[in-house]
């Protein structure tokens, strides 16, 4: 009945791709919150400003005529460089706070960061035209698929393999893990608390680096609001999918990136524009419907990151 | 306690308000903008301090009911003859019906309310994290709507043509309103137990409070008042559903944190602090003389001084300016109510 009243387009192969290469970029930024999230209990509203700051890098980087492999290396170090900054200016000072007013500090960021943004560079959008060449179709089977979308989706699969085994094979992962659980029992056993979280500021920064560079290809150009819905978007699957573990986190994330990308391409002309209504009535229903994330299982103990 | 005792808190925030006024028509046609403005967040941050200050729990969903507020009195007042160029979409009972400026206020008032009971009630049974997202969820879709569908409103037009009644008493007088429905609010008993379940759920929940319950009146009742502030928003400048979203929930809230989110004169405070300090900025785009001094700064500056400030306050005073402490006569130190300790429970 009421798909009927929507009156969706059928869905192609095209669309697929891309809704699994959004699905995969918003797993990566919801990793990165989530880990930053585990060891800090800090929702990071400002993560979409790493990623603006990032796009901003790669579009010096188109302007400047620089190499690819330049401009996503600037990107790289920009991203990393202001998020290793947001963590000792305001976040190590607001430590011992309350989750409330940490939420609310990262707010502050994002705004004080994205107008800096608009002083700086501007209310119009600037090109990133050297990845431009990412949006040209590859053909698989018949089907002409985007090289953005394979390279991303690869790419997004990769980090999270290589992420599982940093948390599960290594030291370091294993005091993250630890420190997420309990952030005190694991000082008192010897993990360092500004190594672990120095850890996961850098992971969760270069997930952010690695995001932008994919959503700039994307967007082709970038603005001083560049990121920040994204971020809302993600943030809101992460708590969806569950926000106190890895997995759920990450499943939340590609959830909403992938229905996102779906919805997007079979809803009509005339609806597409209330995606962002049916992303979000989505999300207050599975609050609703299960509060502590839509992957997460009931009861018991559980693992934080 | 007595009541003369009790007035000032009260008063002090009245006699605020009421001297931003005076002042306002004292200056200049162009600077009395910032002081109407002023006013109006006045009125909007003490609708959000109802409901954030007395509960503890972080809404972003605040200014939802603010923007259905103002579309709401913009609709009813926009002069009929011209409602099908302003509005080419609009649903036929809407272009038929006008009503005037107090019963519009009204009105959005009553929207406001009923629309914040509405998505309240499945709401308020959430708490922390996935209570902040459901809210930020309903900002989201309430500007995603009142954005693009033409049956309600202008759309992605401003609202042009309303008649622009908010002058500086009406704001002024508006601006009270709030304050005192704000502050009867706060002394009922209605309002004890919100801020009893802030200060502990479960030991709230113990004595027999319904949480849910008491959550779910003051984000009602701070619907309303949000509502009514909408409506003298539109009645001011031609708004658009832009402008009523993400910015002005961060400007409103960072009034609340800077003034101090647990007392109805930290909302007032912060309300006029920051605007004070926001429009001096603004205002020194065009260069403004203090004490000699030639200030003069590239636009955009307010808005980063802005955020700023409510980082700084937030590392070195997160219970705001007055410490979320109520105006009293300064005799005996009262204990102060550690917010910190409330907003780590919810």
């Amino acid at each position: 009945m009421i798909l009927a009243f929507l009156n969706l387009q059928p869905l192609t192969w095209p669309t697929f791709a891309n809704a699994l290469a959004l699905g995969g970029v918003y797993a990566l930024m919801a990793v990165g919150i989530g880990l930053v999230f585990g060891v800090l209990r800090l929702v990071n509203f400002a993560y979409g400003q790493l990623i603006m700051a990032g796009g901003f890098a790669l579009a010096y980087g188109t302007t400047w005529n620089l190499p690819e492999w330049q401009s996503i290396l600037l990107c790289f170090g920009v991203v990393l460089v202001l998020s290793v900054l947001m963590d000792r200016l305001v976040f190590r000072p607001l430590r011992t706070s309350s989750p409330a007013v940490m939420l609310v500090a990262t707010f502050a960021v994002a705004f004080l960061l994205q107008n800096i943004a608009l002083l700086k560079f501007g209310p119009l959008p600037r090109s990133v035209g050297s990845l431009a060449q990412l949006n040209a179709p590859w053909d698989i089977f018949g089907v002409e698929i985007k090289k953005l979308a394979v390279i991303a989706v690869a790419t997004a699969a990769g980090c999270l393999v290589i992420l599982q085994l940093l948390l599960t094979r290594t030291p370091l992962g294993l005091q993250m893990r630890a420190a997420a659980m309990d952030f005190r029992t694991a000082r008192l056993l010897g993990v360092r608390a500004n190594r672990v979280i120095g850890a996961a500021v850098v992971i969760s920064g270069l997930l952010a680096a690695t995001a932008t560079v994919f959503l700039s290809a994307q967007a082709i150009d970038v603005g001083y609001t560049f990121g920040l819905q994204d971020t809302i978007i993600v943030l809101a699957g992460v708590v969806v999918g569950g926000m106190n573990r890895p997995i759920p986190a990450t499943l939340g994330g590609f959830s909403i990136g992938f229905a996102t990308g779906i919805l997007g391409g079979v809803l009509p002309a005339d609806k597409s524009q209330y995606l962002t209504t049916f992303i979000f009535a989505a999300v207050i229903i599975v609050l609703l419907v299960r509060p502590n994330g839509l992957f997460t299982r009931g009861g018991g103990a559980v693992e934080r990151v | 306690m007595s009541l003369a005792r009790r007035l000032p808190e009260v008063l002090v925030p009245a006699l605020l308000v009421l001297a931003t006024a005076l002042l306002g028509l004292a200056v200049s046609s162009y600077l009395q903008a910032y002081f109407l403005d002023a006013l109006i967040k006045v009125a909007i941050v003490v609708g959000l301090y109802v409901f954030i200050g007395n509960s503890g729990v972080l809404s972003f969903g605040q200014i939802s009911f603010v923007a259905v507020g103002a579309w709401t009195a913009g609709v009813l007042t926009v002069p009929q003859a011209e409602k099908p160029i302003a509005m080419p979409g609009l649903a036929h009972f809407l272009v038929t019906t006008n009503v005037g400026n107090a019963a519009s206020l009204a009105l959005a008032a009553a929207i406001g309310g009923v629309f914040a009971l509405a998505v309240g009630l499945p709401l308020m049974r959430l708490s922390g994290l996935a209570a902040g997202i459901a809210t930020f969820a309903v900002l989201e879709i309430t500007n995603n709507v009142l954005t693009y569908e033409g049956l309600i409103g202008p759309a992605l037009n401003n609202f042009s043509s309303v008649p622009p009644t908010t002058g500086i008493w009406q704001a002024a007088i508006g601006g009270l309103i709030c304050i005192a429905v704000a502050y009867a609010y706060q002394r009922t008993r209605f309002g004890r137990m919100l801020r009893a379940t802030r200060e502990d759920p479960a030991a709230a929940a113990a004595a027999g409070i319904s949480v849910y319950r008491q959550r779910l009146f003051a984000f009602t009742l701070a619907g309303a008042l949000a509502g009514f502030a909408g409506g003298l928003y539109v009645h001011l400048q031609p708004l658009a559903a832009n402008d009523l979203s993400l910015d002005l929930t961060f400007i409103t809230l960072a009034m609340l944190v800077v003034g101090g989110a647990g007392s109805l004169l930290g909302a007032v405070v912060g309300a006029l602090a920051v605007s004070g300090v926001y429009y001096f900025f603004t205002a020194a785009v065009n260069t403004v003389t203090v004490f000699g001094w030639h200030i003069h700064v590239r636009a955009g500056t307010a808005d980063i001084v802005l955020g700023v400030l409510m980082v700084l306050v937030l590392i070195f005073r997160p219970s705001g300016i007055t410490g979320g402490r109520e105006f009293s006569v300064p005799r005996r130190r009262r204990p102060v109510a550690d917010l910190e300790k409330a907003r780590a429970t919810t």
